[in-house]
């Protein structure tokens, strides 16, 4: 049931729907090329984890999905990214309604020191011109699913940046959740924590899919062993393997996957 | 293609250690069944008292074994071929301690047989060890060659094994039967000989674990034929699940059918 | 080798003593000139000051008393329409050079407004004066903070570009992903991350716009009595203290004195305040 990107397979769904879906999708900086013809299926509510070595193009791949990497000058992508079965890229569609629907969560936590606690939590709708129609109610359940609610509910007027790497990473969690995306991305979210934030992220990550659909880059082969229900590989800016997390780490298919993962790097 | 390293040389090291001990382990327990079958054709108590204690050191290399492998699982985190190889090292040091034991048994018997006269010359028995020897020898190379292939064939010779116990049982029985003064000597015989048949059943343990380590199919407890089309290579591997699944649902439909 | 760096360990020891010692020094000397300037106007000035000062218009000569009244007034209304016009073109132009900071536009601008910082507020008196002064016919409060509006342009859009370029990146991701629009950005997560920054940027560019005379000369120019609306000339600060104190008569210098402490008193409050507003909000 792996799938590989050249040439683009018949490949056997895994069963449950397809939330998104990357078809023959590249990508370029300019005149190098990032990503080489990525299919790739994202199953609803399930955590898809793609991993790799540095520059295999994991990050490019979810900023793709929506629609960050066109944003950097000299950046463009060829092929297909499907969100319900719909192109994100026809031109009738607005790359900030897309980012709307894929909400994403980077490497380091990034709340706006500006704003307090509660209205980084707002601040996705404020920043989409949306007034919520109870904004306290809106902020305590999007705190509460992201397991912050506890930890802020008597400091909700503090600066954003007043609270700890994990809070914080919570906080722009629950502010991503605020605009009730149907995806999540997540670029490499527990890199910047320790130990205990990071079990605590991972813990969210597995209550989340029961609402959300799940796409997380890690560097770290046990986090995705942990985390993720698929597991995708990427070398050099190709879609080496793809399969469930399980078969993955007991026996890939692929002896490249079967060498990063036991740590043959060569 | 020759397989790549890990880039860790101190885990690469450790694997190394495990996979000698192991290797080790085997030759002991070659060492000892050859050994046992001269001091029986010999009658050589001293032999067999000297093969004894082999054990000890079989005993001590499963120990070692044991917790090296316990040191890779927390420290290295392994994952695939390299959990798939430990996880088989930790069943198949079981299997050859067990073989040790039997191993064991079996001088202890050669040593009685032998303050007696020999009920008739000991051939079966002795090509019977040859036989589950060079399935142990078979299965130390598959091993050591990541041959799933050869460490498959094995399997099959089981049934060799049995066969032979099969026929030398019979054949004591009749002596048994003959002269109820042949049951001590035809006992002891029987007891090395069902022995042997245990460490053939070992070694066939083994294979499986090699087959499992080499292609993450296992192949344990599976049908004779079944057992022959999944060894083959076929397409990417497909999820144990699915085997499981069939075996018990066929379990369930037969069940079913049955009044 | 352990010798060789203990030596050189206390000679490096005894140069940094030296350059510490040279450093504080300088900036002993530096302060001397501000120091000198507070003094002086203070014990010239504080004789003058009185309510009537503050209160009451130029008298003649001759008659004693009069104030600054309209001065002080002036001064206020002219550097407040100033703000009032360059503060927001400032900050928008700022905001436009950071966020587009790649483009041509924004790099001609960014040179623009380096190149008119440096334009002595004179020249910038006689252009208003010629496209303002001479097009109406008439001096008034409005060319003076217009002047003043173009001295204050490019310290504001400068600072805001700078301090729009020190929010990092991350923030700006973080509201892409949210899917704001650029625009959107830039006000509300940019200006207001790098807000006390640019208000304290904002008051010193007021603070300094309020010591310029030239320009006021030509375009403002002088008013012995209120201004009745903004496109009447006005008096102010700078402009009285110097025509008073080009005047021979005595108790106009003194007033000259007063009036430069009174302008000093309301730059020092300025700075005061812009430093508060900065570390304000960040010590909370």
């Amino acid at each position: 049931m792996s799938t590989r990107s050249t040439p683009p397979p018949p490949s056997v769904p895994p069963p449950g729907v397809e939330k998104m879906r990357a078809d023959r999708l590249s990508a370029w900086f300019g005149q190098k090329r990032a990503l080489k013809d990525i299919t790739l299926p994202l199953v609803e509510h399930k955590v898809t984890a793609v991993i790799g070595p540095s520059g295999c193009g994991k990050s490019t791949f979810i900023r793709c999905l929506n629609r960050m990497h066109e944003v950097v000058p000299g950046a463009r992508t060829d092929g297909q990214v499907l969100l319900d079965g719909k192109s994100i890229f026809a031109r009738d569609v607005d790359p900030v309604r897309v980012r709307r629907r894929v909400g994403m969560v980077f490497q380091k936590p990034n709340p706006f020191p500006a704003m307090s606690v509660r209205d980084n939590v707002l601040a996705g709708l404020r920043l989409s011109g949306i007034t919520p129609a109870d904004p306290s109610r809106l902020a305590e359940e999007v705190l509460r699913q992201a397991a912050l609610w506890d930890d802020v509910k008597d400091a909700l007027d503090l600066p954003g940046g007043a609270l700890s790497g994990g809070q914080q990473q919570r906080l722009c969690i629950a502010r991503c959740l605020a605009l009730e995306p149907e995806v999540v991305l997540m670029d490499e979210p527990c890199s910047s924590l320790d130990p205990a934030a990071t079990a605590k992220i991972e813990e969210l990550i597995h209550e989340l899919r029961e609402r959300y659909t799940i796409v997380i880059v890690t560097h770290s082969m046990q986090q995705a062993a942990r985390v993720s229900d698929y597991t995708a590989f990427f070398n050099v800016g190709e879609l080496v393997e793809y399969d469930h997390a399980d078969v993955i780490f007991t026996k890939p298919s692929d002896p490249r996957t079967e060498d990063y993962i036991t740590g043959r790097f060569g | 293609m020759p397989p790549r390293l890990h880039t860790d040389q101190a885990y690469e090291g450790e694997l190394r250690r495990i996979r000698e001990m192991l290797l080790m382990m085997g030759a002991k327990v070659e060492e000892m069944l050859g050994q046992a079958m001269k001091a029986l054709v010999d009658r050589d108590s001293e032999l067999a008292e000297k093969t004894l204690y082999i054990d000890r050191q079989i005993n001590r290399l499963e120990l070692e074994v044991d917790d090296l492998c316990l040191k890779v699982l927390a420290r290295r985190q392994p994952v695939a071929s390299d959990l798939r190889f430990i996880t088989m090292a930790l069943k198949v040091v079981t299997d050859l301690e067990r073989m040790g034991d039997l191993g064991v048994n079996i001088c202890e018997r050669v040593m009685e047989l032998n303050e007696e006269p020999p009920l008739k010359p000991y051939v079966e028995v002795v090509d019977m060890a040859e036989a589950a020897r060079e399935m142990l020898r078979e299965a130390l190379d598959a091993f050591v060659a990541g041959d799933a292939d050869r460490a498959a064939a094995i399997v099959e010779r089981d049934s060799k094994v049995d066969a032979y116990y099969a026929a030398i049982f019979r054949e004591l029985l009749t002596y048994m039967m003959e002269n109820p003064r042949n049951i001590y000597r035809a006992t002891r015989e029987q007891s090395i000989a069902k022995y042997i048949e245990r460490i053939a059943d070992h070694a066939t343990n083994l294979a499986e674990m090699v087959v499992f380590m080499v292609r993450g199919k296992d192949i344990r407890h599976v049908g004779k034929l079944e057992r022959r089309a999944s060894v083959r290579p076929g397409p990417a591997a497909e999820p144990v699940a699915d085997d499981s699944d069939a075996s018990l649902r066929d379990l369930a439909a037969t069940a079913r059918h049955k009044p | 080798m352990r010798t060789e760096l203990d030596a050189a360990y206390s000679g490096r020891t005894l140069a940094a003593r030296a350059a510490t010692a040279a450093s504080c020094i300088a900036v002993a000397i530096a302060l001397v000139p501000l120091l000198a300037i507070l003094l002086y106007v203070a014990q010239r000035g504080l004789g003058a000051l009185s309510w009537s000062f503050f209160t009451s218009l130029p008298k003649p000569v001759g008659e004693g008393g009069g104030g600054m009244a309209n001065a002080i007034v002036g001064t206020l209304e002219l550097v407040g329409l100033a703000s009032l016009i360059g503060i927001p073109i400032g900050i928008a132009a700022g905001l436009f050079l950071a966020e587009y900071r790649t483009t041509l536009l924004a790099r001609v601008g960014r040179f623009s407004a380096d190149v008119l910082a440096g334009v002595p507020s004179i020249i910038v008196g006689i252009v208003v004066y010629a496209v303002v002064v001479v097009r109406m016919q008439r001096f008034s409060t409005l060319a003076g903070a217009l002047a003043l509006a173009v001295l204050m342009l490019p310290l504001v859009a400068r600072t805001t570009d700078e301090l729009a370029r020190t929010v990092p990146d991350s923030l700006r991701e973080a509201a892409l992903a949210l899917g704001a629009s650029r625009w959107r950005i830039a006000i509300h997560v940019v200006l207001r991350t790098a807000s006390p920054g640019i208000r304290a940027g904002c008051m010193l560019a007021v603070a300094r716009v309020c010591g310029e005379t030239a320009p006021l000369l030509f375009t403002a120019f002088n008013n012995r009595f209120w201004n009745e609306s903004v496109l009447d000339p006005t008096s102010s600060l700078q402009v009285q203290i110097f025509t008073y104190t080009m005047s021979p008569y005595d108790d106009w210098h003194a007033q000259a004195w007063a009036a430069a402490l009174v302008l000093v008193a309301i730059v020092v409050v300025l700075n005061l305040v812009a430093r508060r507003v900065l570390r304000g909000p960040r010590a909370a």
